[in-house]
């Protein structure tokens, strides 16, 4: 199981801040999890429409959308960082 | 070494200043940069909020990226959370360095990479009871990949 968060706008359009789920294991890639989570919920899709706005970080690390997916733990989906 | 921290209580820059420069007589310069809430268009509030598993960890690894580029250099970073006022203080950044060059580099590259590597988000009430995301700015960007 992998734990999704979601923050900022994209936590208030998904409709929640986190969600525990068994990713389908052909989901190899963050572009491809960000393509079947939009899937999930009218919610979910509209919040994930933009991918130019959306920003991921697994296992805590900031990734892009090419990256392999391995077993993650804990996934987190947000927009662009507006802190400082 | 460069240390961070994370709090929703407000900060002393200057005492922050003085715990890097006390007993210490090869500085020769101090730098302290606050970030403050400005009350645009009648903005009542600003709160932050972040990634609690992974925002100290990024704010350690970015103060330790820049205690390695400027190795004379030390400092103290602190970044708050919660909902913050007009006039209120959101982050400081303080070095120190035998050399204001380092000392004055350090502190930018800190700020411009809090801006863009740090898991914050800004949410802004208004007067009249709306509220708003802030959108990232591309200019930071653009400021943080010069380094």
């Amino acid at each position: 199981m992998t734990t999704l968060l979601y923050f900022a706008w994209v936590r208030e359009m998904i409709g929640t801040d986190s969600e525990t789920l068994a990713l389908p294991a052909e989901l190899t890639t963050v572009a491809a999890l960000l393509d079947w989570l939009a899937t999930r919920s009218p919610g979910h899709a509209a919040a994930l429409a933009d991918r130019s706005r959306i920003r991921v970080a697994v296992d805590q690390q900031f990734v892009s959308a090419e990256t392999p997916l391995a077993a993650p733990r804990e996934i987190a989906i947000f927009p662009p960082v507006t802190g400082g | 070494m460069i240390s961070a921290r994370l709090q929703p209580e407000p900060f002393d820059a200057a005492a922050e200043q003085a715990a890097l420069t006390t007993g210490r007589t090869d500085l020769g310069a101090a730098v302290a940069f606050t970030g403050l809430v400005r009350a645009d268009d009648g903005l009542v509030a600003l709160t932050l909020e972040h990634y609690p598993a992974m925002t100290l960890a990024q704010l350690q690894a970015i103060a330790a990226d820049a205690a390695n580029r400027w190795p004379d250099t030390i400092g103290t970073v602190i970044h708050r959370h919660g909902r913050l006022l007009p006039g209120d203080a959101i982050v400081l950044v303080t070095t120190a360095s035998p050399h204001r060059a380092h000392a004055f580099a350090a502190a930018q590259f800190l700020m411009d990479w809090l801006k863009t590597k740090a898991p914050f988000w800004k949410h802004e009430e208004w007067a009249d009871g709306t509220t708003r995301w802030v959108e990232a700015k591309g200019s930071d960007d653009a400021a943080a990949e010069r380094w």
